[in-house]
């Protein structure tokens, strides 16, 4: 298969391919992100995850149309508005959600999974009825358009710059909410032990609705961020939402630092093979691979150790 | 512990005969052939049902991949049908006649390895009974000695009836891609599309299915299936106690995986065709809401659960496309929250008793002594 290329072709190639896979992995951190908040943390399966990540691109492409309309001198910077809207949207919605279902299924994980599933369809519906079956794209402000000339044959599309950047600030965010916060290490302990959390002096009700708040907030600005690479439909989300348990559950679910070490590895082997072999059997052969590796290591990559 | 030692006790067996004389007698004369043969699909799914009880509602392992089993059986059974309506004679105009057209589409010269055993009958319907359960104990000896369940299980298997989709659709030349095996015509040489042959296979396939309801009964009245209630409440006392844990989960998931493959296999000969569309994510997971609205624990609840959902279904989505997905999900939603064991549990719960009442009042005017020896066991 590396026959017809000379090596600086596929050094080039593989550049390029890298950084395809790198806004691959973007997207995938940023949706294993709040997965992995409310799955690894809270133990939730939201399965309607997409659709909340499919609100926050609907926020984005209605937020572009509308300041197209309204404020044009602001729309090479709407972008930015449109991103904290979403995460607003999702993750009061979210928060709704908790308080209305997930809050009575913490005690029956499997049953969360079927509960939300029902709620994605709900959701798809909606979506389907309020903008139709139609896939939207949004359109680009100029600055974002166009490709970065590396060298003669390497080019990078500077949208995809762009989301990278975001992808970093976003989980450096995260990271310092969960870890260095007082109120991330509320969460944590009521994660690991709920009873002796409420015990001194934690509201843990508030806590897990303000988590799962923040983890489908988590999820519409990564929708946002979707909308710049890819056009949005009723269904979209629906497509990504086993990736990302994969990578959640292959990083190892309670690991932050695992969710971003899976992305990255599971977006390269992807987008790498998807040259040289075609789109799906690239799919294929890397969820094979983390489904072979899953059963040998079902653990995932990294594990926290807790006594249970 | 007093095991009760009829095999189907009072209320089961009514529920057996109650479903006979609906699935024998009621339907088969009432309904029109297209509406019975819409029956016949979805009583495919009731077999899914039935392993699923099994599997999820009383081993607790939930697999979100019934779908590929599903889905093997029904290709399997699928290709045996191909194979017989792509004789040479049927296909001389293609550039190599007597291989399947899609074959031909996509270049391909040579009948691949895997098709060639599925030109013999038997060879394909011990495919369909095998391949899948082979599957299943590969995923599941892989999957349940080293102890992941719960969550973690339904994920992967999610996965893998993701992959297995993306399989077919990619593999079009060997598969038909994305619109699956159609255009059978003849099991046998029987031609299965006139509309006596659809009232035969609905009879066969009903047959079929009182065996499965059956065997899933007998499973669930041994010692086996009250190892799997026990494991599902507490696994570790279990496997403290000295069983092999592992092993009866990877029993009952080849269990489901078989009954969810002969459910495929009788698709495929109702409806004609198979795709990637039966395979995937979504039916897997409507299989499962088959199941939980029929109740999890109920045998004859998955029946009923399939059928009815799947009624809803298509009157709601013939009549109202819109309002169909709201409705579905709200019945996932209703069901999770409200009536964790579906429709049985109501019956068992809210009508049960009120017919016992009636009967034992009737009873006690009557014969006052009879009420002690004909009151139920339990």
């Amino acid at each position: 298969m590396f026959g017809d290329y000379s090596i600086s072709d596929l050094g080039a190639i593989l550049a390029m391919q890298g950084f395809a896979g790198l806004i691959l992995f973007s997207v995938y951190v940023l949706m294993a992100l709040g997965l992995a908040i409310i799955f690894g943390q809270m133990g939730v399966i939201n399965m309607a995850h997409g659709e909340f990540m499919i609100l926050g691109a609907y926020v984005t492409w209605m937020t572009s149309n509308a300041v197209q309309h309204v404020a044009p001198w602001l729309f090479p910077g709407y972008f930015f508005i449109a991103m904290i809207l979403a995460f607003i949207a999702s993750g009061a919605l979210g928060m709704l959600v908790e308080w209305a279902l997930i809050r009575h299924l913490y005690k029956r994980p499997l049953d969360t999974l079927l509960a939300t599933w029902g709620l994605s369809l709900i959701l798809q519906q909606a979506y389907r009825s309020i903008f139709g079956a139609r896939e939207v794209g949004v359109e680009l402000p100029e600055w974002m358009m166009g490709s970065w000339q590396a060298t003669d044959s390497i080019q990078i599309p500077i949208n995809g710059m762009f989301v990278m950047a975001l992808t970093m600030l976003i989980t450096i965010a995260v990271a310092y909410v969960l870890f260095w916060s007082s109120w991330g290490k509320q969460v944590r302990a009521v994660v690991q032990n709920r009873v002796m959390a409420g015990a001194v002096g934690i509201n843990t009700e508030k806590v897990d609705r303000y988590t799962f708040g923040l983890g489908c907030g988590i999820a519409g600005v990564a929708g946002s961020a979707f909308t710049m690479i890819g056009s949005t439909g009723p269904t979209a989300g629906q497509l990504y939402i086993v990736d990302t348990f994969l990578v959640v559950v292959f990083g190892g679910a309670a690991s932050l630092f695992g969710t971003i070490a899976s992305a990255f590895s599971i977006s390269q082997t992807q987008s790498t093979l998807e040259f040289f072999l075609s789109g799906s059997m690239a799919k294929v052969i890397t969820l094979l691979t983390i489904v072979a590796i899953l059963m040998v290591r079902p653990q995932g990559l990294f594990a926290l150790k807790v006594r249970k | 512990m007093v095991i009760n030692s009829r095999f189907f006790n009072r209320s089961e067996l009514l529920g057996f005969l109650a479903l006979a004389v609906l699935l024998l007698l009621i339907l088969p004369l009432s309904l029109d052939i297209f509406r019975l043969n819409l029956v016949a699909k979805y009583l495919t799914y009731a077999f899914v049902g039935i392993g699923l009880v099994l599997c999820w509602g009383y081993g607790g392992i939930l697999s979100l991949g019934q779908g590929v089993f599903f889905g093997l059986g029904g290709y399997c059974m699928a290709m045996y049908l191909k194979l017989e309506a792509s004789s040479v004679a049927n296909t001389k105009i293609q550039s190599t006649p007597g291989i399947p057209d899609f074959m031909d589409w996509n270049q391909i010269t040579q009948l691949p390895l895997f098709w060639k055993p599925f030109h013999s009958f038997p060879v394909t319907v011990l495919a369909i009974l095998l391949v899948p359960a082979l599957f299943a104990l590969i995923i599941g000896a892989a999957m349940f000695k080293r102890r992941v369940g719960g969550v973690y299980f339904a994920i992967i298997t999610q996965a893998i009836a993701a992959i297995l989709t993306i399989l077919i659709v990619g593999q079009q030349g060997y598969t038909g891609g994305i619109n699956g095996i159609t255009d059978l015509r003849t099991l046998h040489g029987w031609d299965i599309r006139t509309d006596h042959a659809k009232f035969i296979l609905y009879f066969v396939e009903v047959v079929l299915l009182f065996g499965c309801i059956v065997a899933a009964q007998f499973i669930r009245l041994t010692k086996l299936g009250r190892i799997l209630v026990a494991m599902r409440e507490q696994e570790d006392r279990v496997r403290f106690s000295g069983y092999s844990v592992a092993n009866f989960k990877i029993f009952a998931f080849c269990a489901a995986a078989v009954f969810a493959a002969i459910g495929g296999a009788m698709f495929t000969l109702e409806v004609g065709f198979m795709s990637p569309s039966f395979v995937g994510i979504v039916p897997s997971i409507e299989m499962v809401i088959y199941t939980a609205v029929g109740g999890r624990m109920s045998i004859f609840g998955a029946v009923w659960g399939a059928l009815l959902v799947n009624f809803a279904k298509t009157s709601l989505s013939e009549s109202f496309p819109q309002l169909w997905l709201f409705g579905l999900g709200a019945l996932f939603i209703a069901v999770v929250l409200a009536f964790p064991n579906g429709l049985s549990g109501i019956w068992a719960d809210h009508i049960q008793p009120r017919i016992d009442r009636l009967f034992a009042s009737r009873k006690s005017k009557s014969a006052a002594g009879l009420v002690a020896d004909g009151a139920p066991a339990e």
